[in-house]
């Protein structure tokens, strides 16, 4: 050994180089830490914001309906008439007497402002109650309802403090959040409205950019021939694909509504807005889940005299089918998740009833959760959270399908 | 007749058209085992395609150009005149009175508009029972000339492959005219501001302030420096530098270091930080890290630490970008040949030299391009900077001081109340515009990079 | 034996180019009804070009110009009126790896029935997958298990599959590129022993670059190298006396 350097020189080099070495490895191990806690801190918060949403804080109030002498025949509630009778029987007045007498001259503030709602469905449900008295469970006011899980008021913990003294006040499922559309009351919402006009526009979407994107990706890969024009089509769509889902929003408010003049806030539009954002990504999943169908398939039924049509039909397509539906299915969550581009066209108006049709009015779910989350009511703050985790629950489940339809059914060559 | 019924009866149609020519084709199918160059199916679909293709063109074509005829009736009706000759008026009477009449509104706005419902009904009638005959006469009679051309020797499997590929390229063809169409009218509706507002005054004035908008002047509070600085700062200063060492270090960790078993459950959590809704990043933004940012700033004494800052969203947008800088990262490293790692480990190099002195610089172009692509979608992420970033545009290098972007910008000037012609809204499109070439910029580069890297080592 | 020197496809003067490069120079031959005509020659000598241009294969190819003149039963295959599907139906071919479809052993043998009608009925279907099955000498091995899907048999099973798809078609002629080169002995030894049954009903071609093959299985061999013809005639005249002197030092192994 004739190096110039010392030997307990060298040493000591190694040593160091086998420090950093440590800390490289160290380092790279916290980066994987931190982006992977980064994920779990987000989804413990929205979980522990959420939950609260899911359960109502519920009061038990006494009505006495006899004494209130409703303008109501037992016997005729039923059907049309009976719905307008019901509706124009004043049981928003009964209700907050009922409050006032049950609970002190603030009693009506302790109910949330849907509270009458309940206690015209007890009636309808059960008309014998309009003889008697009866004690209906009714949803509590959004404060109170806060008070209750803990976080309240000084002034909404000491009004739980005295209803709980009379066991009035009690947690229940919040049933309504699946059923309920947008309220201005906080203890009355759900996402039910905003759920049904997501999936109203994932069916636009899915209706249009599947049919398409499919067909394109099998004219791209198996026909086009090399030319300026296939290359034109293949940037195109492979910009698009990158392209900010905003700028598709002004595509589909400068086309769709002012253009065409289709109707604003509907589905009909979000979901053609959001078909154009979700096509290129089923192209490109769905060439190269194409790509994947090994030649000598195609060779073969080439052999026996199929046309190239049916070569692609019979033997391509099916084959690239599973790889296509994970593409699409991921695309479509994405599309699900996609807020900008519907804020653009209107999507974002108060829809306190569930849209029926594709030219209603209507929001969707994650637009939902930004106008909740614009809400200055404390309320609004766990079911902002709740409504997320619903969205996040959908999501999770369309990607669990596709990493199933992968896992089970694409045939490895 | 509703556009529904003149669907069902074309397809009916259609549906009669197939039946019949199976019928026909069958009785003169060959004889078994003889070779024929269509089946009866192929002749039955090639006359329903016949029977279809015309009519539904028709209708397609007919629904873009009746809104236009129409109106044309209406206005030629005697309650139209006493329309106000032109102007904003003049149109919004017309619409509301198209609404009137297709939605069967009760009251109406304008005692004109009322009026000229029923013209709007009739004219809307007459044409849509002409355009139903014209459908169903082309229906039946394209269907039935292809109905007589059914023989032995019509090439019917080849007129419908033709029709098969004839839909195919067409299906291709929306990727185009979807470019196209946000690029026209992203162009059309910007050209409309730039008249309003030198292109100058937009691209290097330093005041923006869309609520007070000066008549006389009002490039003077359009400009839109700070905007694209506030992007620029969040998106590509803030966010990268979250972003693309946690990214980076976390490929490397996971390519290098990671048992197979760990990198197979890791890697596809970190991915998931991308598939979470943006609106939901940014009201993490909003509740959770956007007052943590200011009571820091508070603590270090930063005293005007805004609850607005740039740094919270652009804290939150990094999170969001990880797995776009990891994802690529990872392929990169990955693609390395493993030859130049052995060779480096075999002179006795330890594992972090030979990563940060031949891999990752072998890497590089892959790496760079992943992290353009990430910018990119940072730049263009609007639901993160509208709940957490401000509406207030300041040109300032402190994180914690309110910022605000283009996109955020975007939305903020549409969603308001203003009518679809003015400045403000107009100037939402050249804002859009801007942000689409700025994205479709970097796309190119960053795929441009990638592409050229992978073709290195294939 | 004599038998009557029918040709069932004339090729005359073709030449094949890929882009700039040319395949195929100048090749003429016939393939003779009742007869199996072997292609041998040293790799990329382009004896499965040639077989490819027999049903247009080639055109599958992006690039891919064929010159010259093929005639079945004196058709020009390459003229514009001829429809390449029925073509295909009447040349049939069998790849050098087995290629199934992923879908049952019944499936595969049925659809190129099925798609030129040439069944009406189920039982027809049955009666030509059976028909179809047994030629191939695998009806014994499969009719039990018809639903099982064609990839899992094994790779000789899955070549006789193969062939026996072709035969459903009813075509005229069979091409078999390297049919066995993926197989092991006793399967090649089935393959070799299918062609000799089938020999009475159709004009072969095969491509093989193994010559003990050829002198087994073929009546007439073409020798090709370098993109020519060099030598064509009785299998056994020319493997005994060839007239060429590269014909030779091929089949004594000098190259290859």
């Amino acid at each position: 050994m004739n190096s110039a350097v010392p030997a307990d020189e060298r040493r000591r080099r190694l040593r160091q180089r086998h420090a950093a070495e440590r800390r490289f490895r160290l380092a790279g191990a916290a980066a994987v830490l931190i982006s992977a806690g980064f994920l779990l801190f987000l989804l413990a918060t929205m979980v522990s914001g959420g939950l609260r949403g899911f359960t109502r804080t519920q009061i038990a109030l006494p009505v006495d309906f006899a004494a209130a002498g409703l303008p109501l025949d037992p016997g005729q509630l039923e059907g049309r008439e009976g719905a307008a009778s019901l509706a124009g029987a004043g049981f928003e007045g009964l209700t907050d007497h009922a409050a006032i007498a049950a609970f002190g001259p603030h009693g009506a503030r302790l109910l949330s402002d849907a509270a009458w709602i309940s206690v015209r469905n007890a009636v309808r449900r059960d008309p014998s109650l309009l003889a008697r008295r009866a004690v209906i469970q009714v949803p509590a006011a959004s404060g109170i309802d806060i008070a209750f899980k803990g976080r309240g008021t000084p002034e909404a913990e000491a009004e739980v403090a005295s209803l709980a003294r009379r066991s009035a006040i009690s947690s229940h499922f919040n049933a309504a959040l699946f059923s309920a559309a947008d309220s201005t009351d906080a203890a009355a919402v759900g996402v039910w409205g905003a759920l049904k006009g997501s999936l109203l526009t994932m069916a636009v979407t899915l209706g249009l950019a599947f049919p398409v994107g499919v067909l394109a990706a099998l004219y791209l890969e198996e026909y086009a021939p090399r030319n300026r024009w296939t290359d034109l089509i293949e940037v195109s769509i492979n910009n698009l694909a990158a392209v900010p889902s905003i700028i598709f929003g002004l595509l589909g408010l400068a086309l769709f509504l002012n253009t065409l003049g289709l109707p604003r806030s509907a589905p009909l539009v979000g979901g053609l807005t959001l078909a154009l954002m979700t096509m290129p990504v089923i192209v490109i999943a769905g060439r190269n889940a194409i790509k994947g169908v090994p030649p000598s398939i195609r060779d073969a039924a080439l052999a026996v005299g199929a046309s190239p049509v049916q070569v692609v039909f019979h033997h391509v397509l099916p084959l690239a089918l599973p790889g296509i539906l994970t593409g699409t299915i991921i695309g479509m969550a994405r599309a699900l998740g996609e807020t900008a581009p519907l804020l653009m066209i209107g999507m974002r108006a108060f829809v306190a009833a569930p849209p029926d049709r594709l030219t209603d009015p209507a929001t969707a779910l994650p637009v939902q959760i930004f106008l909740w989350s614009d809400e200055v009511n404390r309320g609004f703050v766990e079911k902002t959270s709740a409504a997320i985790l619903v969205l996040l629950f959908v999501l999770l489940a369309m990607n669990g399908l596709a990493v199933y339809l992968r896992n089970r059914l694409e045939t490895r060559w | 007749m509703s556009a529904p019924t003149l669907l069902l009866l074309i397809l009916g149609l259609a549906l009669i058209g197939w039946l019949a020519a199976r019928t026909r084709a069958a009785a003169f199918a060959t004889r078994p085992g003889q070779r024929s160059p269509a089946l009866p199916g192929h002749h039955a679909t090639f006359v329903a395609l016949c029977t279809l293709a015309p009519a539904l063109l028709f209708v397609a074509l007919w629904t873009t150009i009746s809104p236009a005829l129409v109106t044309d009736r209406v206005l030629a009706s005697p309650a139209a005149a006493q329309l106000p000759p032109s102007g904003f008026e003049r149109a919004s009477i017309l619409s509301e009175a198209r609404s009137l009449s297709d939605h069967g509104l009760g009251a109406a706005f304008h005692p004109l508009a009322a009026r000229l419902a029923p013209a709007y009904d009739e004219a809307q009638g007459h044409y849509d029972a002409l355009a139903a005959g014209i459908a169903l006469l082309l229906a039946f009679g394209s269907g039935a000339a292809a109905w007589l051309r059914v023989r032995p020797g019509l090439r019917a499997r080849r007129h419908v492959e033709r029709g098969v590929m004839a839909l195919l390229l067409a299906a291709s063809l929306i990727a185009i005219l979807t470019t196209a169409g946000i690029f026209l009218s992203l162009v059309l509706e910007s050209w409309r501001f730039f008249q309003l507002v030198p292109v100058g005054d937009f691209l290097t004035g330093t005041h923006w302030s869309p609520q007070v908008i000066d008549p006389a002047d009002p490039g003077g509070t359009l400009g839109a420096v700070p905007l694209f600085w506030g992007t620029f700062f969040i998106g590509a200063v803030i966010a990268t530098a979250v972003a693309v060492p946690l990214g980076l270090m976390s490929a490397i960790y996971l390519t290098q270091y990671a048992a197979p078993r760990t990198r197979r459950w890791v890697k596809p959590v970190i991915e998931v930080l991308a598939g979470v809704p943006t609106v939901v990043y940014g009201y993490f933004a909003a509740l959770t890290v956007a007052p943590a940012v200011r009571q820091l700033g508070v603590a270090i004494g930063i005293e005007s630490a805004s609850s607005e800052s740039a740094l919270a969203a652009g804290l939150v947008m990094g999170m969001m970008i990880i797995p776009f800088v990891s994802s690529i990262a990872d392929d990169s490293l990955a693609a390395v040949p493993a030859g130049m790692r052995d060779g480096s480990l075999a002179v006795g190099a330890t594992l972090s030299e030979t990563v940060t002195r031949v891999i990752v610089p072998a890497a590089l172009p892959g790496v760079v391009g992943g992290i353009l692509l990430a910018v990119s979608r940072a730049i263009g992420e609007t639901m993160i900077v509208v709940m957490a970033a401000s509406g207030i545009a300041t040109l300032t290098l402190n994180p914690f001081a309110p910022a605000t972007t283009v996109t955020k910008q975007i939305v903020d000037l549409l969603t308001g109340e203003a009518e679809f012609d003015s400045a403000k809204t107009l100037a939402a499109f050249a804002l859009g515009l801007t942000l689409f070439l700025i994205t479709l910029l970097l796309n190119i580069i960053a795929l441009g990079v990638v592409k050229r890297y992978r073709e290195a080592y294939e | 034996m004599t038998l009557p020197n029918r040709s069932k496809i004339e090729a005359k003067g073709v030449s094949v180019f890929y882009g700039d490069n040319q395949a195929i120079r100048d090749v003429s031959l016939n393939i003779d009804q009742d007869r199996v005509t072997a292609f041998i020659g040293p790799s990329g000598c382009g004896k499965s070009t040639f077989l490819r241009t027999l049903n247009r294969m080639n055109d599958t190819i992006a690039g891919a110009r064929v010159e010259g003149e093929i005639r079945l039963d004196g058709d020009d295959i390459y003229a514009s009126g001829m429809d390449v599907v029925e073509l295909r139906a009447r040349v049939g071919m069998v790849f050098q790896k087995p290629n199934p479809f992923p879908k049952s052993i019944y499936e595969n043998v049925a659809y190129g029935a099925r798609i030129h009608g040439l069944a009406r009925s189920r039982e027809a279907l049955d009666a030509v997958v059976e028909q179809a099955l047994t030629r191939a000498g695998l009806w014994n091995e499969v009719k039990d298990r018809l639903k099982d899907s064609g990839t899992a048999l094994s790779g000789g099973q899955q070549q006789r599959l193969c062939i026996a798809r072709a035969i459903a078609v009813d075509p005229e002629v069979i091409l078999m590129d390297e049919p066995c080169s993926a197989l092991d002995p006793i399967a090649t030894a089935r393959i070799e022993e299918l062609i000799h049954e089938l020999r009475g009903r159709y004009a072969i071609a095969i491509v093989t670059h193994n010559m003990q093959q050829a002198a087994r299985v073929s009546q007439v061999t073409a020798f090709f190298h370098m993109g020519q013809l060099v030598e064509h005639g009785d299998t056994a005249q020319l493997f005994t006396s060839p007239r060429e002197e590269r014909t030779k030092d091929y089949i004594t192994g000098r190259y290859g």
